[in-house]
């Protein structure tokens, strides 16, 4: 198994199933059956790699890069094939393997018009290729082309099979399409952070101590106060930009419920699960360890935004007549929890948005599903039409009921460890951070996961309670399938399973996130 | 005096244009296509020499007292301005064969054409530059009003031709006056001359003049206005080659001059090249949101690409040695990606035109779902120019903003930032073509009928060089980087 150590797992990993979507360009259109039966080879292939990746990690030493290597790449600008994992990658990067092989078993009996399975599961599969890299990737180059690679699909996946539903934008005398109108918008503000992350990348090479694009050579500088000054506060500035606009942050959150509205299932499904992951992640993996001296002194403003959202966020839920944009919405105000424990700077607050990452990815990949799959049958998400859902179809309205109840923190499941934990490292963040904002940020945090199970609880009690509405009435409606079955079973028990017994993330990640914490503070 | 094996290259383009026009007598109308694999036979054989001139030990030959250089830079550009010569000569041969008039000349001028670039990327003085420049105008010219029964095809060719002379005048007349004040011709005559003279009003001005002549030559803005319709007018693969390899040719120019003749004095034109940079990618990326023409849309786009490859001059007189090969380094980077993602970007225009029967993006909807190679082709070269990895185009923009952002100050970090939120304009507009392509229905009948038969295989020759080069650069950009490190040896060394 050296060679797998030698970071050829990890690549596997990454371009396995890059090589699966140009073998699906191979397969004619009409042969759907050997394009699905490739796609989710490539996509299991993938997984079994990351799976053995977890198992060939060394949790004693969680902390440090592993299963990595370094190879030239790009010498003309400096840039290297730098992989590499530690304890904070490790989850993500098995569980976007994972939330792809799913998403692929539920596509496969799901198309969303225009039908065409071949092209869509060749971007879904670039689409996984793009996320396993970010979260292996070791050099920012390298970083910032997985990150970018995620761009393309998404676009295509929201653009065309996409909410066909016509919107009048204020300001415009035309309706558009929704699925035309959220794609570019998609597009565009992804690419107006990232293009400033970009420049943030290159004044850290170009500084004169630098020098180089490794990550961990520069979070080696980092600690050591080599970026100091206006440079570093415009550099952090810019890495601001591009990782906010991806969790997103409040306000620049609004390209999110229309693109998660308006794209298919699958496609809500990995934005939710993963890419929003990449902006928190990148935080923790690039702006913290590189300029700790500026986290320090943006942390508050963070926090104060982080809260916002969170607040924000619920409010707008209780505001959505959609069921769809309600889960959106709830996004922003979970990613608020996360980021305001990136916020703290302390060992807690990170592995809280680590845990709080990934269990957003498991909970609300699942709401989408399920919303989704309502969608399917009802040919509606607005909320006022569904009512009864519990006894049309009691499995389907019963994981509702359940992945809600994760989702709005109920201890035991997934979803707790992340919101407490965030508020619990807010009461102390690290040393000479304003405590006055960090506990202020506490108590409306805490306020929000009120405001959370209120929202929920009020979409469980429209759509799921109560009498099916008299429209309905005489329909059958197909309870849960077994495709679904099959992709849903998997998350419903990780919700569990994280929630009983969190130290399948936080085994590997709690060193990872201490020993990065040690050395920038 | 003459070293025949660093002409050799030239000398057989040279060859291969004559041999062209004299084939063009003895081809019957039905074959006169074989004046193209003429030209590509020539033009293969003379990439004989570039190789052997590259492996061997002497790494600039240089003849006429330095006013003619082959060196790793002119090698470079020579293969570039070659390779663009195939691309073009594939992208003609049906899209002119349609037209059952002049081919064997047509391809006489193109080739005509290049050989001026590559005489310029030789040149090291301005007269030996001029001449090389005009060689590559004059055909143009011409190529430019190919279609001759078209107003619209006339009108390009009349406003090309008038905007060319005048800008040749303003350059010979810049020129004049650096000689004047120098008292050379030679490039590093005037380096070393311009030292004593910099502060002299007739020499700066000498300095702008010659940079507003080229400046009309890569359509920078205020220089521009002749570009869009230009481009609309001429047939598309003349289109294409101005838009490459005239638009490399004045790059080529502007490099030389700045970085060599001009290399004492960038206090004057870094300033300058900064404004015709910002002002270029700012009108060129506004104007072209407004394009419903997609060959008058990727004219405004070349026009904002002229200011990005224009963005690494203004840092230029910040930085020296090392740091001034990179700056030297990102542009041609830069124009050589350039011209292989544009290429393809009106290739795959003119199989689109002619599958769908027009040039508006409107009526370019649903082109993606019944004839999906197009489509898939549209996507890779329009998303390429808007920079999105892993396309080639990424790397240009990249290399650029390392470039700029070397020595950062007020003014280099607003130049980045001004490029950065170009880049993000320019997605937009390129978006829109691919949206109509993948994301808009379908006509519900299909123009023109009954559909034409499919590419014609010279141009699946050029796409399939050209789509394989976009991603082989993006993913690994060390094969376009190499080439661009090696020709920056004359900057700054």
């Amino acid at each position: 198994m050296e060679w797998f150590d030698n970071g050829w797992g990890l690549s596997l990993v990454v371009f396995v199933p890059l090589v699966g979507a140009l073998a699906l360009l191979l397969v004619p259109r009409k042969d759907e059956e050997t394009a699905k039966w490739l796609a989710l080879l490539t996509a299991t292939v993938s997984l079994f790699f990351a799976v053995v990746a977890a198992f060939r990690f060394d949790y004693g030493d969680a902390g440090a890069l592993q299963l990595g290597t370094k190879l030239d790449w790009i010498p003309a600008i400096g840039s290297d094939y730098e992989i590499g994992i530690d304890g904070i990658s490790l989850p993500l990067l098995v569980l976007s393997a994972a939330v792809v092989v799913l998403a692929i078993v539920y596509s496969w009996d799901h198309w969303p018009e225009p039908h065409n399975p071949k092209g869509f599961l060749a971007l879904m599969l670039f689409l996984a290729t793009g996320m396993a890299g970010t979260f292996v990737a070791q050099d920012l180059v390298l970083f910032f082309i997985f990150f970018e690679l995620v761009l393309l699909p998404m676009y295509f996946m929201i653009g065309i099979w996409g909410d066909k539903s016509k919107i009048k934008l204020p300001g415009f005398d035309r309706e558009v399409e929704t699925r035309l109108y959220a794609s570019i918008k998609f597009f565009l503000f992804t690419l107006f952070g990232s293009a400033f992350m970009l420049l943030g990348f290159l004044a850290l090479r170009l500084h004169p101590d630098s020098g180089t694009f490794s990550i961990p050579e520069l979070a080696d500088l980092g600690a050591a106060g080599t970026f100091t000054g206006t440079f570093a506060f415009l550099v952090f500035g810019a890495l601001f930009l591009g990782f906010a606009v991806k969790v997103p942050m409040w306000p620049l959150h609004t390209w999110l419920p229309d693109a998660h509205t308006a794209a298919p299932t699958v496609g809500s499904v990995l934005l939710a699960a993963i890419l929003l992951k990449l902006g928190s992640y990148g935080f923790i993996r690039i702006a913290i360890p590189i300029l700790p001296e500026e986290a320090k002194a943006w942390a508050p403003a963070i926090a104060i935004l982080a809260v916002i959202a969170i607040i924000y966020g619920s409010l707008a839920c209780l505001a959505q007549t959609d069921m769809k944009r309600l889960i959106a919405f709830s996004s922003v105000g979970h990613m608020g929890f996360v980021m305001l424990g990136i916020a703290t700077l302390t060992p807690v607050g990170i592995t809280a948005a680590v845990i709080g990452m990934v269990a957003h990815g498991v909970i609300t990949g699942m709401l989408f599903f399920l919303a989704g799959s309502m969608q399917h049958r009802y040919h509606t998400r607005e909320m006022s039409r569904l009512g009864g859902n519990l006894k049309l179809m009691p499995i389907l309205g019963g994981m509702l009921g359940f992945t809600a109840m994760a989702s709005l923190g109920l201890p035991g499941l997934a979803g707790f460890w992340g919101e407490f934990m965030a508020l619990l490292g807010s009461y102390q963040p690290l040393d000479g951070l304003n405590l006055g904002v960090f506990r202020t940020a506490m108590v409306v945090g805490a306020i929000g996961t009120v405001l959370t199970a209120g929202y929920l609880l009020w979409m469980l009690q429209k759509v799921n309670l109560g009498e099916p509405k008299e429209e309905w009435e005489g329909h059958e409606f197909h309870d849960v399938d077994r495709y679904e079955m099959a992709a849903w079973v998997p998350l419903l028990i990780s919700i569990v399973a994280i929630g009983v017994y969190p130290k399948i993330v936080t085994g590997a990640a709690n060193d990872a996130v201490q020993a990065l914490m040690d050395k920038a503070f | 005096m003459f070293d025949y094996h660093a002409l050799a290259p030239d000398f057989i383009v040279a060859g291969t244009v004559l041999a062209v026009l004299g084939a063009d007598l003895f081809l019957p109308q039905s074959r006169k296509w074989l004046g193209a694999v003429v030209g590509i036979l020539g033009l293969t054989l003379a990439l004989i020499p570039v190789v052997t001139l590259a492996a061997s030990d002497d790494q600039v030959r240089s003849m006429l007292d330095g006013s003619y250089v082959v060196d790793d830079f002119a090698l470079v550009l020579k293969v570039f301005f070659i390779l663009t010569g195939y691309v073009v000569l594939l992208m003609s041969v049906a899209y002119i064969e349609g037209d059952r008039y002049y081919q064997g000349e047509y391809y006489f001028l193109v080739l005509a054409s290049l050989l001026g670039g590559m005489v310029m990327a030789s040149s090291r003085d301005l007269l030996s530059l001029f001449v090389g420049l005009e060689l590559v105008s004059g055909p143009a010219f011409l190529l430019a009003g190919w279609r001759k029964a078209d107003a619209r095809s006339n009108e390009a060719a009349l406003k090309f031709f008038v905007i060319g002379v005048l800008s040749a005048a303003i350059l010979a007349y810049g020129m004049s006056l650096v000689y004047g004040m120098t008292g050379s011709l030679n490039f590093e005559d005037i380096r070393a001359a311009s030292a004593s003279v910099a502060e002299e009003p007739v020499f700066v001005l000498g300095i702008l003049l010659v940079l507003v002549g080229f400046g009309f030559k890569v359509s920078a803005v205020p220089f521009h206005f002749w570009a869009p319709d230009t481009y609309e007018g001429a047939p598309t693969p003349v289109t294409a080659y101005l838009s490459v390899g005239s638009k490399a040719a004045g790059f080529v120019g502007i490099l030389l001059v700045s970085y060599i003749a001009f290399a004492g004095a960038p206090d004057i034109w870094g300033p300058a090249l900064w404004i015709l940079a910002a002002l270029s990618m700012i009108v060129g990326n506004l104007v072209a949101l407004r394009q419903e023409n997609i060959v008058r849309l990727l004219a405004y786009s070349s026009i904002a690409h002229a200011g990005f490859m224009l963005v690494p001059f203004a840092v230029a007189g910040l930085v020296e040695g090392e740091s001034l090969a990179q700056a030297f380094e990102a542009t041609v980077s830069y124009v050589l990606i350039y011209g292989i993602m544009n290429l393809g970007a009106f290739a795959v225009v003119i199989a689109g035109a002619r599958r769908t029967g027009s040039g508006q993006i409107k009526d370019w909807a649903g082109l993606g779902t019944y004839a999906p190679g197009i489509g898939i082709l549209v996507t890779i070269f329009f998303f390429s120019l808007a920079g999105i990895p892993p396309l080639a185009g990424w790397y240009a923009k990249f290399v650029m903003f390392l470039a700029v952002l070397q020595n950062a100050n007020g003014w280099t970090v607003a130049l980045a930032a001004i490029a950065a939120v170009n880049a993000v304009i320019a997605l937009y507009y390129y978006a829109r073509v691919v949206q109509s392509v993948w994301m808009d229905p379908a006509p519900a009948e299909l123009h023109p009928e009954p559909a034409p038969a499919g590419v014609a295989p010279s141009l699946v020759l050029a796409f399939g060089i050209l789509a394989v080069a976009v991603v082989v650069v993006g993913v690994y950009p060390e094969a376009i980087g190499r080439f661009a490190e090696a020709a920056s040896a004359i900057a700054g060394g």
